[in-house]
């Protein structure tokens, strides 16, 4: 799948995308992160506070408990302050 | 009839003027245009900017603001809608982004512009960060705009 990162979370994570594929035990969003979390400091960094953490699967706002299960695109983002 | 419903996004300013007269041109069931049109202040909380720069979602920004779009349309009698919202650099002064919905009359058209720049604020994927005096930083989500948007939920 592709993970999308944007605004801080981008700049901690240091991509604005990338291919991922987690194992079949990363079943929901929050999982993701938790699995992301463990990749490494600048991802640690980013998802920090995982709950701060805003995410749509393919291009949809999702809560974090949400399946990701055929998802083509995940994107991770801090609320937004748009307008 | 199908309502018009125009969403751009965008680096480029743009013509409030303009805007409104593409959207009631040749027209004769408007009787009500409401506008919005959110602008870069020079401060926030007394430091001074000297700009915002936007990052959006390509792709889910059009999609986020077409879905709060048809909404609108489906909770008010509204007869039109145009919203530009601009991206990358803008400093103070220019224009931010831009609401205009038409309606018969002018209830529907200011509920409709409310609910929707309450969602862009709160939903529509973008990302401001500022450059000020003492540095850049990205902008906090604020609760009000998040209590802002709430009172539009359904029960």
């Amino acid at each position: 799948m592709k993970v999308l990162y944007f605004a801080w979370v981008r700049e901690r994570v240091g991509k604005a995308e990338e291919a991922l594929d987690p194992p079949p035990a990363v079943a929901t969003v929050a999982d993701l992160i938790a699995w992301l979390s463990q990749r490494g400091e600048e991802y640690a960094y980013a998802f920090e506070k995982p709950k701060v953490i805003r995410a749509a699967i393919d291009r949809m706002h999702v809560n974090q408990d949400t399946v990701i299960a055929g998802a083509r695109e995940i994107a991770f983002f801090p609320p937004m302050t748009g307008g | 009839m199908t309502v018009p419903i125009t969403i751009r996004l965008q680096e480029a300013d743009f013509d409030l003027a303009h805007e409104v007269a593409a959207l009631s041109r040749g027209r004769t069931d408007i009787g009500a245009v409401v506008t919005f049109s959110g602008i870069c202040r020079g401060d926030e909380d007394g430091e001074a900017i000297a700009a915002l720069t936007l990052e959006h979602y390509p792709g889910m920004a059009e999609a986020e603001i077409a879905r709060h779009a048809e909404e609108a349309v489906s909770r008010w009698p509204l007869t039109g809608i145009t919203v530009i919202h601009r991206y990358g650099r803008i400093v103070p002064g220019e224009n931010i982004v831009l609401v205009v919905t038409a309606s018969s009359h002018r209830e529907a058209a200011f509920q409709g512009a409310e609910f929707l720049m309450d969602y862009l604020k709160t939903k529509a994927p973008f990302w401001k960060r500022e450059e000020g005096a003492s540095g850049s930083g990205w902008v906090d989500a604020h609760d009000r705009d998040d209590t802002a948007a709430a009172r539009w939920a359904k029960p």
